[in-house]
């Protein structure tokens, strides 16, 4: 019995081979398995209070008076509020608009008003309670097209925090040229990152060395700096510690810097340390999800199926402040037009307001959505050009020396017609498709089969990169290892392992040899947030050239020889300790030659490298239940070098275990900008039980700008999961399905309503799937 | 956590006549809870309203599984994990053990009881439409005795049942003449397994010459209380099995459940779903005739 | 202010085996077991990632049986005997069922690792030779979202075609 096709790689002997490519023992694995990995729940501080928060309950309003209920002992408690905030009240990110704790004016639910600490944490859920917050309600807006007309205006000018442009070519003249012109409009909906350790932090402070934060998070700096405001103390005084951090797919990367703050400001106000740890009810209902989207086409096509050009609008919602959306939508523009020419095009995009909490990242960042659209689309367009899934792809794919929606021209030897054929063989498609068209026919358990092509660029948006201007560093230690120095954290994916592997590799010694340094500020020069699939393949490369520097410093001191045993690099640093003290190699980004980007126009080299990729989906839908259930799914990438088997399986894996539940399961209810649905009993992600066998074949044509040729691959395997099972549902039934989470009462309102419309025109039409 | 367990008594005596007096001794102010694995999760949420738990979850008198001639007594303190493995009930309650078998995990299953999930009185208990489906009788016990009743009549309303303010449920009686009768049950949940269910339906029938002679059919999360369909029961009652007896029932069902759109589903959903469930039934039935 | 003002008296002596070992612990009769283990024995192996039964981090062995410990009360776990992650493994050595979930790549962010291991040894000893889909019925109750689960039902099908023998 075999489930995943790399298990077998990992290898826990010392190797002498090269460690690239091999599947090395997790780092911190070990203590991952036997429990002694220690997460922010599992610190205790002597005299640590426990921080709780009181939030406002309604969209939106304006604070009239916070009265304490006489039945609670409030001597014993610490109680902070928006006057209490030493420095700047924001949570500094990209603009300063979202207050750590609300003064005045309440723009969604869950918003921070109170915060209390106690010495016994049982004590803090009945004083939350006992806070009462008086306010006058303002008219709230709970959705994008409530945003759009603008009857309130509940952020800035517009209630668009937001908006971009990509023009290429002249969309406006290929309407008259066109034999089709085809439109459809998708949506996507919220979705919880529910990682199964919730958000935590504990802060410390001192007079002297000022705060310490230790806690759950994907980007050190990220809290460094929104703290540095907050508290109103300098860039010395503020210390960022990550602990071990139990998941987090893009939901540890913005909201974190919201909690730390809290735990700071009761430390500072109470002088003891403060842990505040969210139970699953609160992290679900007030931290981030994935922005809900919208996208509309218009594409024009001649009649053989190439696309002339077309038009793509954009929105997404999110929520209540800005935060992130910005970025989010930039990525979710970039990749509206998938992996296929577009001569002319015009994309418009736009980041709205609403009174729910802020959206925020989460794995595939804008991405998943507007590719959701595209992939839900190109079904459509070939049900009405008369083509097949499969060819109307193939006319019009990307191919090396083309441009994509930003001209960018791809350098690449990609052939995404191979990609597509490899990954229809490895699914049976042919063969399944004339199986199912016949089975269908007397079966209530329908089958279908579907595709997605799509694209996913690794590492910051444009120039992106260069702003961040990041900085590895790497030591030789006393007792002859070597110790990486970043800020980019593990939660999970594997990033010490993989760079611990890189560094092996280019210094020539054993994995074994190499640890990394705990992502502390005090500690690791910022190496950049760990998001974006930036991680294997653009800090990968900085520790690279960190070990290249760090070789060359033993060399050219004449400590090391030109060419060496492992043993010999182990003494060298050992001898050069010794005599000379600090061994230390810093390495700076340096943005690639000839990349050209322009914020304004958007255009130019939107990303260093593209993932690419073709998955397939084998869906059944079962007629006495309307469950859609995905039977088999192949999914085949091209992702530059695979640096470690297992670890790269375990991520496309687990990304479509991920999109499996964002297509077909897991669906946030709201009421008045409130999440009804905050416990686990009753959102529901997929369980053993629910996910098929999973084909995960990578191919490799490597990366010049990627550690040793690799590419991001976290993000990849949240975009085409959804597309294709809603197009395989869409085969199977031949109803449309443009929405996601598809759930099995959409599924039986949508076949009910097709019923009923049959039933009223005598000659039946086809909608166009 | 939510609760604070400074404000919450828990005893947990060490015989069944001592739990019974104690539950005697104030009546109503005491909170029986066996495997937890309800009461705790209302606890940890802050919203366990009595302050006075009794814990009989280690009581042996209510973990025997009796078998007598003419019927299985069930103790009430029984397991899912104890339903599912016990070779009489999975040999002649077949759809006991496999709605045990659906309740939530396995350790979930390992705490989880039979009584609990009566007592319990969740319009979605998996186990419910089956002990509906089985005419199981409850033997229901306190300090002054006992008393039998059908288990039908038991749940009174949401969240009502008839369990005096003293009472504890004491096993769970299912009759075993069960021979000749065809069974089907099927839960639909959001998901394949740990969900809760959105649509059951439970179903026995003994057929003769392709006629429905008796038929028993009871469901779950569709309506305040687990029900039997009596009303869709007598609709089929010595009818042959056909298309338009599947139209019949599917009217009388709808009339006789009050499913409503809640956190989980929609009644509509709930309503086309369980037709359905009872159309899979009866067509698998021998000597039913289909068009489709 | 801020004195702990934790009301005693009311507490229990509570005595059971955890990993082997006779412990004794003072306890409020509707405290966690979750809690007992994690803040009166330290064990911090065990994880909460609902507190309401659902995700099974928290899933320990009680007297050989799966549970979990968040839906357990402090009385209800005396005299009972616990096995937690920490109970695993052996002077310093993996327990085989470790060493395969390091081998499979089946472990990824850690959180619900221990609770998934414990439910693996659970179903290995129920079922030692287990089909996919009882591996599949086996871990249901205990939710991942690193992994997608395929290569944790690998590290269970490796022990169970090596023997879980030591």
């Amino acid at each position: 019995m075999r489930f995943c096709a790399y298990c077998e790689g990992v290898k826990l002997t010392e190797s002498e081979e090269t460690i690239i490519g091999t599947s090395v023992p997790r780092k911190e694995g070990r203590d991952k398995v036997t429990g002694a990995a220690r997460y922010v729940d599992d610190i205790r501080l002597p005299g640590m209070l426990y921080g709780a928060t009181v939030r406002s309950k309604i969209a939106r309003g304006k604070i009239k008076r916070i009265s304490f209920s006489p039945e609670i002992d409030w001597n014993e408690y610490v109680i902070a509020t928006a006057k209490d905030v030493p420095g700047k009240n924001c949570i500094a990110l990209i603009l300063d608009d979202q207050p750590c704790l609300v003064d005045g004016v309440i723009n969604h639910p869950e918003e921070p008003v109170v915060l209390i600490a106690h010495p016994d944490k049982h004590a803090l859920a009945k004083a939350v309670e006992g806070v009462v917050i008086e306010s006058d309600p303002l008219p709230a807006i709970y959705s994008m097209e409530g945003s759009e007309k603008q009857s309130e205006i509940i952020w800035g000018t517009d209630n668009i925090f937001k908006s971009f442009l990509i023009e290429k070519g002249d969309v406006d003249r290929v309407w008259a040229e066109a034999d089709f012109i085809v439109e459809g409009e998708y949506f996507t909906g919220a979705q919880e990152h529910l990682y199964i350790e919730n958000n935590g932090m504990i802060a410390v402070f001192d007079s002297v060395a000022g705060v310490t934060v230790w806690g759950s998070l994907q980007c050190p700096f990220y809290v460094h700096k929104a703290l540095m405001a907050l508290c109103g103390l300098p860039e010395e005084k503020i210390r960022v510690v990550q602990l071990e951090t139990g998941g987090a797919f893009g939901g540890k990367e913005e909201y974190p810097s919201m909690i730390a703050g809290h735990a700071s400001i009761l430390a500072m106000k109470s002088g003891r340390p403060v842990k505040i740890v969210y139970d699953r009810l609160e992290d679900m209902v007030a931290t981030t999800k994935r922005h809900p989207s919208r996208t509309r086409h218009r594409t024009a096509l001649r009649k053989d199926g190439k696309i002339l050009g077309g038009e793509i609008d954009f929105t997404i919602d999110g929520g209540a402040y800005a935060t992130l959306s910005s970025v989010v939508l930039s990525r979710g523009t970039i990749h509206a037009g998938g992996p296929y020419l577009w001569p002319s095009v015009r994309i418009r995009s736009k980041a709205v307001a609403t009174n729910t909490p802020p959206h925020g990242a989460f794995r595939g960042f804008g991405a998943p959505q507007s590719l959701f659209a595209m992939e839900r689309h190109m079904d459509r367009i070939a049900k009405i050009v008369g083509l097949s899934p499969v060819e109307i792809r193939r006319r019009n794919f990307l191919q090396p020396g083309q441009t994509t929606t930003t001209e960018q021209v791809i350098r690449e030897p990609i052939n995404l017609s191979d990609l597509l054929d490899k990954s229809l063989a490895h699914a049976s498609y042919k063969a399944k498709k004339e199986n199912f068209a016949r089975e269908n026919k007397t079966s209530s358990i329908k089958k279908g089969m579907g595709i997605a092509a799509f694209l996913h660029g690794a590492g910051f948006t444009g120039s992106g990169e260069r702003y961040l201007d990041s900085v590895v560093g790497m030591e030789g230690t006393a007792d002859g290892s070597v110790r990486i120095l970043v800020s980019s954290t593990e939660f999970g994916q594997g990033t010490n392992t993989v760079l611990c592997q890189i560094a092996a590799e280019a210094l020539g010694i054993p994995y074994e040899s190499v640890t990394i340094a705990q992502a502390d500020t005090t500690i690791v020069p910022n190496s950049g947030p760990t998001v974006a699939s930036r991680t294997a393949m653009i800090v990968g490369n900085l520790v690279r050239s960190a070990a290249i520097g760090l070789k060359q410093t033993l060399q050219l001191d004449g400590t090391l020889k030109k060419t060496f045993k492992p043993a010999e690099f182990g003494a060298a640093c050992r001898k050069y300790v010794a005599e000379k003290g600090l061994l230390r190699s810093l390495a700076r980004y340096n943005s690639p030659e000839g990349v050209y980007w322009d914020d304004v126009t958007y255009k130019g080299e939107a990303y260093a490298a593209y993932a690419w990729a073709v998955y397939v989906a084998e869906v059944s839908v079962d007629l006495t239940t309307y469950a859609a259930k995905v039977e088999n799914f192949v999914a085949l990438q091209e992702i530059g070098k695979v640096l470690h088997p297992v670890l790269a399986e375990g991520q496309i894996i687990g990304g479509i275990a991920q999109a499996i539940g964002l297509a077909l399961y897991e669906k946030v209810l709201w009421q008045n900008g409130r999440m009804l649905n905050g416990q686990m009993t009753n959102y529901i992600m997929p369980a053993s039980c629910d996910l098929p066998p999973i084909r995960v074949v990578f191919e490799e044509i490597g990366n010049p700008h990627g550690a040793y040729g690799a590419k991001g691959i976290g993000e990849l395997p949240m975009d085409g999961p959804a597309p294709a099972i809603l197009n395989a549902i869409v085969d199977a039934l031949g109803v449309p399905f443009d929405s996601i989470p598809l759930l099995p009462e959409d599924i039986l309102e949508a076949i009910t309503r097709r019923v009923q419309s049959r039933q009223q025109i005598t000659s039946p039409q086809e909608s166009p799937c | 956590m939510r609760a604070n367990p400074t404000e919450y008594e828990l005893v947990a005596p060490g015989t069944l006549q001592e739990a019974l007096a104690l539950h005697a001794s104030e009546p109503g102010s005491w909170l029986p809870i066996a495997g937890g694995t309800d009461l705790m999760v209302l606890y940890a949420a802050g919203r366990l309203q009595s302050r006075k738990l009794i814990s009989i979850a280690a009581l042996r008198e209510l973990r025997n599984i009796e078998v007598a001639s003419a019927e299985v007594r069930v103790g009430a303190g029984c397991t899912y994990t104890d339903l599912r493995q016990h070779p009489v009930i999975t040999k002649e309650f077949p759809l006991l053990a496999r709605a045990a078998a659906w309740t939530g995990g396995i350790a979930n299953q390992n705490r989880g009881t039979l009584g609990g999930n009566i007592a319990n009185a969740s319009p979605a208990g998996d186990s419910l439409p089956v002990l509906l489906a089985y005419d199981a009788d409850l033997i229901l016990v306190s300090a002054s005795g006992e008393r039998r009743i059908p288990y039908r009549t038991f749940h009174t309303g949401y969240k009502k049942t008839l369990l005096a303010p003293d009472e504890l449920i004491h096993s769970i009686c299912m009759p075993r003449n069960l021979s000749g009768y065809k069974c089907y049950a099927r839960k639909v949940g959001a998901r394949n397994a740990q969900a809760i269910s959105k649509v059951f339906l439970a179903a026995m029938v003994r057929i003769s010459n392709a006629t429905i002679k008796d038929i028993r059919l009871a469901a779950g999360s569709v309506g305040p209380v687990p029900i039997r369909l009596a009303g869709t029961e007598r609709a089929l009652a010595g009818q042959p099995i056909n298309d338009s007896l599947l139209e019949l029932a599917g009217k009388v069902m709808a009339e006789e459940i009050q499913p409503i759109d809640d956190i989980r589903s929609t009644a509509g959903y709930r309503t086309v779903v369980l037709r359905n469930l009872l159309g899979e039934f009866l067509q698998s039935l021998p000597g039913a005739r289909f068009a489709s | 202010m801020l004195n702990p003002r934790l009301p005693d008296g009311t507490r229990l002596e509570i005595s059971l085996t955890v990993n082997g070992a006779a412990r004794t612990i003072h306890a409020y009769p509707m405290t966690r077991l979750l809690d007992v283990l994690r803040e009166e024995l330290n064990l911090t192996g065990t994880k909460e990632g609902c507190g309401e039964g659902e995700c099974g981090s928290c899933s320990i062995l009680m007297d050989g049986f799966l549970v979990n410990s968040c839906l357990i009360p402090a009385l209800q776990a005396n005299g009972t005997s616990i096995v937690t992650i920490e109970g695993l493994a052996n002077d310093n050595r993996l327990h085989p069922l470790q060493k395969a979930f390091l081998e499979c790549g089946a472990a990824q962010c850690g959180i619900c690792t221990p609770g998934m291991i414990l439910a693996a040894l659970h179903l290995l000893d129920k079922i030692p030779q287990p089909s996919l889909d009882e591996i599949r019925e086996g871990l249901s109750g205990n939710l991942c979202r690193c992994t997608g689960y395929f290569q944790i039902f690998e590290a269970v099908a490796k022990l169970s075609r090596n023997g879980v023998a030591d």
